[in-house]
């Protein structure tokens, strides 16, 4: 193990260092278009999902705000860019940005309510709000279409040459592309003093301004931050599936993003990818054997994971890797 | 004779009647305990369950069946908090986040498995059937049960916390977890009890909604929302806070319905959102 | 007489094509529908109605075994219909997609039926514009605006009222009924005094109730959807004095199915609803399929179950015609205009929408040997969906 870094940029730096780990990961996304090109677009949807876990995981590992309501700015991202390709433009990569732009708006009034709070208060404002955003949508019917869901989404060729296919080559690659980018961008941004700031504050609210860091603030910045992926991974999913639905705001996937971060342990950018992709891939095949019933199997390995591996998949791991290295 | 409002806001304390038998125990659990019990509706279920069963299977009375909910509901849920609860205490939010989800799913499949996933109807007896007329307005007769029944809990819950000794313990426990063992009392054994007495009521609560809202293996998750947000409203452990908060969601919805019904959906959202603005810690909160 | 002539044409036809492509590989129908979550009793129904088909028509069609496969949506998500929908296609190389228990399910995976032009059977969702959104799409449940406007016919015409309130749940569904309803009311010379939309999750009825006893209307049509909330609604009614056997409420046949009477009770008495099945409709073909359903399932069947019993019909007789071919276009081409007698009564497959087109029973409640049935009191024959007419 290298010596501890005297100075703070020596610190970050060495936070920020590429692992060889870290790399064999994302080499390993590839893998599933030679090895399991059937599954392209279950892929293409856990990359999705993982991105909005990795959004929760700035809000909730880092700066320690807990939203019960983040799929709220899922669900505006995902509108935003179902009506641009309707009213204005089917390319996608425009439409990204415009759902970027709309959900961090949202997010930065609703920080403007929200970072005031802590603990259950801020948990049940946010989602009180989600609640509200979720009906919302279904009232303004002329606009969303209501619990039909949005009609008429057509896209363009992602940058005017990949067709999104059956198999999902586009889907995922596309999903990925993005995920890989915005996931280099998180890390940026946790690595950076402001990221510190946002730990500090986790572990402590009141004592963070007085060295000089504006607590409110700065969950103010993170809450903007992680509403603008949230409405990236919207954006993602109405593109890649041509349809958005109330399904995508609702409580529902607020709290099962919650679910799959936690699972993969929060605080650590690869949790939220991990959790996704258990969670998702467990769903899938669990409710292949009994559609019914894959409640149960889930159910199931929540509860082992909590009781074998604390702080979710990666947490009880590294801390595994830790007593292994000791003895 | 009065006017139909007061039909209408009778409709809405029975209602909130219901919430607080609901969510009385999570209120509990989480001030007390600290512990964020998101399986709370699942031991609601349980107790619609029993009486469902006991009703159509066995034939027993309606009325009889509901201390048998409250008792069987109590016993699984102290199992259920020896087992894996009482591991936690002290393991994170999140932790007891995704135990207790992981609990609630288990719970759905279990019920969809042994119940089916059809709506369980119960046949209740005809004394609870039809309503009154008082003072030019219909009371529904089952909705007077309703309320006498809570009443009679809210009466036992608060006098059981107020004058016993028991009721000294855990108020102890809940102000002073660290002074309170230090005063010899069994902090332990007396959360696993009161547990079980808040998962009782949510049984309690669970077989007296069956003729309300009905019962089906998404119960697990479909009042959770509601039950949060009295328990929000109203202030963690706070039972007084609850009871308030149940009454207020409870007419704030039937009236803001009848008054404006474009608003109906959205209304007991902005109720709690402007609790929560005013008082952060809910009506009764200490914290 | 003539049907088991029938049968054994059709035994003696399936003969020579099992000869003809007996090694032909199985045929495979993926069923997506909500299997778990809010709506998974629908599901559990449609799925019945394909098991009980396929137990009593054999698991080979023209000498190729029929294979089921069952994706869970969890709900209304067009995302997860549209993925499983890819993934039947690609990975499982399915030859027909069907099911779908509601309509944004259906709308998810209608662009998937398009581009892999693969014969789409929707089994229940029941607005409008699923049909338009696929050319390989056919409809074997029924539409809101086709139940809704001849209520709303009936209710101002033989009904006899002529000032109605209309109470509906506020999501797409329930604004169709109210739509239709009230446009067949007014067109038949009714006049609509009031109408509110209620919460899609709503558990207490009774302010509404009150809203609408207030205006003192003939005739009062409800939709809500089904489970909980048509008894809640019921029980509200009761309370609030509104005696259905004095003030006509109307519904459709979620609002009155078999849960909902028992856990109303007599309450229910003279409440009138306009629907395309009842398990308790007299004819023999429903005698006949009841009593197989109970057999097989201990319980009744619904209209749910009847969607997927006749969904799978259509795909059976549609496989015949074609010797077993699943070309998308070659069965969709076989499946319009395609008629039978199904548990519900005749009903056909309109050959240029390809909607169902059926009749509509004006049925009220009563008692029936001690049971409260939903007695037919009027037959609307033969009613096609109104938004394409």
């Amino acid at each position: 193990m290298a010596d501890v870094p005297l100075t703070p940029r020596a610190y970050l730096q060495a936070q920020s260092r590429w692992t060889p780990v870290e790399i064999a990961f994302w080499l390993a996304t590839l893998l599933p278009f030679w090895l399991l090109p059937d599954y392209l677009s279950l892929a293409s949807q856990v990359a999705i999902t993982a991105l909005f876990a990795l959004s929760l995981d700035i809000l909730l590992g880092y700066a320690g705000v807990v939203s019960l309501g983040h799929a709220a700015f899922f669900g505006i991202g995902a509108y935003t860019a179902g009506l641009f390709s309707k009213f204005v433009w089917g390319a996608p990569l425009p439409g990204l940005l415009v759902a970027a732009i709309v959900s961090a708006a949202s997010g930065f009034v609703v920080s403007l309510i929200v970072a005031r709070f802590r603990h259950f208060t801020l948990i049940m404002l946010t989602l009180g709000i989600g609640l509200l955003m979720q009906e919302i949508a279904n009232r303004a019917h002329w606009l969303t279409g209501g619990s039909d869901g949005l009609q008429g989404i057509s896209i363009n060729k992602v940058l005017g040459a990949f067709n999104f296919d059956l198999y999902g080559y586009t889907a995922y690659g596309y999903s990925l592309a993005v995920l890989f980018i915005l996931f280099l961008c998180a890390r940026r941004i946790v690595h950076s003093p402001f990221g510190l700031a946002l730990r500090g504050i986790r572990e402590n609210w009141t004592r963070m301004p007085a060295i000089g860091a504006p607590s409110r603030a700065h969950v103010r910045m993170a809450f903007t931050i992680a509403a603008a992926m949230a409405g990236i991974a919207g954006a993602l999913l109405t593109q890649t599936t041509q349809s958005a639905a109330l399904e995508s705001i609702s409580f529902g996937r607020s709290a099962d993003v919650l679910v799959m971060l936690v699972l993969g342990g929060a605080g650590r950018l690869y949790g939220g990818l991990i959790g996704a992709a258990i969670f998702m891939v467990a769903r899938d095949q669990f409710s292949g054997i009994a559609p019914q019933y894959w409640y149960f199997w889930i159910g199931l390995l929540l509860i082992g994971v909590v009781m074998f591996l604390p702080n979710g998949i990666l947490g009880g791991l590294s801390a595994l890797a830790a007593r292994w290295r000791k003895s | 004779m009065l006017p139909p409002i007061f039909g209408v806001l009778f409709d809405g304390i029975a209602y909130g009647m219901l919430l607080f038998v609901l969510s009385v125990g999570l209120s509990v659990t989480l001030g007390l305990m600290n512990f964020v019990n998101l399986a709370h509706c699942a031991f609601a279920m349980v107790g619609g369950y029993v009486t469902v069963t006991l009703v159509n299977t066995y034939n027993w009375p309606f009325i009889a069946t509901l201390p048998v909910a409250f008792i069987v509901t109590a016993l699984i849920s102290v199992v259920f908090e020896r087992v894996f609860y009482r591991r936690l205490y002290r393991a994170s939010d999140l932790d007891q986040v995704l135990l207790t989800i992981g609990l609630a799913f288990v719970s759905v499949a279990v019920a969809a498995y042994f119940f089916g996933t059809l709506q369980q109807p119960i046949p209740t007896p005809a004394f609870l059937r039809g309503s009154q007329q008082v003072l030019g307005l219909g009371l529904g007769n089952y909705r007077i049960f309703l309320i006498v029944t809570a009443l009679i809990v809210t009466v036992l819950v608060v006098a059981g916390l107020e004058y016993t000794r028991f009721g000294a313990m855990v108020r102890a426990a809940v102000d002073n977890q660290r002074m309170a063992s230090g005063l010899g009392i069994n902090v332990d054994a007396t959360f696993a009890i009161t547990f079980a007495i808040g998962s009782g009521l949510a049984g309690l609560g669970g077989a007296l909604a069956i003729e309300i809202v009905g019962l089906d293996p998404s119960f697990s998750f479909t009042y959770l929302v509601y039950v949060l947000i009295v328990v929000a409203v109203g202030g963690l452990g706070s039972i007084a806070g609850s009871f308030i908060a149940a009454m207020l969601i409870g007419i704030s919805d039937i009236a803001g319905k009848y008054y404006f019904p474009e608003l109906g959906a959205f209304l007991i959202y902005l109720v709690m959102i402007a609790v929560l603005l005013w008082k952060p810690s809910g009506l009764f909160g200490k914290r | 007489m003539r049907k088991s002539l029938l049968l054994a044409g059709a035994v003696a036809l399936a003969a020579v094509y099992a000869t003809a492509a007996s090694a032909a590989d199985p045929i495979k129908i993926g069923v997506i529908a909500a299997y778990s979550g809010q709506f998974a009793d629908t599901a559990a129904q449609i799925d019945n109605g394909i098991k009980l088909y396929m137990k009593q028509h054999g698991d080979t069609v023209a000498g190729r075994k029929i294979e089921i496969i069952r994706k869970d949506t969890g709900g209304p998500n067009p995302d997860a219909a549209k993925r499983l929908a890819q993934e039947l296609v690609v990975r499982d190389k399915v030859d027909i997609l069907a099911g779908f228990t509601l309509t944004p399910e259906a709308l998810g995976a209608a662009g998937v039926a398009t581009e892999a032009k693969k014969f789409m059977v929707d089994m229940n969702a029941a607005t409008s514009i699923v049909t338009e959104k696929s050319p390989y799409i056919v409809r074997v449940s029924l539409t809101l605006p086709q139940v809704s406007s001849t209520i709303g016919h009936w209710a101002a015409t033989k009904g006899g009222a002529k000032k109605a309130y209309t109470m509906v749940s506020d999501y797409g569904p329930g604004l169709d009924g109210e739509k239709w309803f009230q446009k067949a009311f007014k067109d038949a010379g009714g006049e609509i005094v009031g109408s509110v939309r209620m919460p899609v999750a709503n558990a207490d009825f009774s302010a509404f109730v009150q809203r609408a006893k207030d205006l003192n209307p003939e005739a009062i049509f409800v939709f809500v959807p089904g489970g909980a909330q048509p008894a809640a609604l019921g029980k509200a009614f009761a309370e609030r004095g509104m005696d259905a056997k004095k003030i006509k409420i109307f519904s459709t046949g979620e609002a009155v199915d078999e849960a909902a009477l028992k856990a109303m009770g007599d309450i229910a008495l003279g409440r009138l609803s306009g629907w395309h099945y009842d398990y308790t409709l007299k004819s023999k073909t429903n005698d006949a399929f009841v009593k197989a359903f109970n057999a097989m399932f201990k319980r009744n069947p619904d209209f749910f179950a009847v969607g997927g019993y006749d969904g799978m019909h259509v795909i059976y007789e549609a496989l015949k015609k074609t010797k077993g071919k699943t070309d998308g276009d070659a069965l969709v081409n076989v499946a319009k205009g395609m008629k039978w007698e199904s548990p519900r009564g005749p009903i056909m497959i309109d050959p240029a929408t390809r909607d169902i087109v059926q009749n509509i029973y004006m049925r009220k409640v009563e008692k029936v040997d001690g049971h409260l049935v939903n007695v037919v009191i009027d037959t609307v024959k033969d009613v096609k969906d109104p938004t394409h007419k």
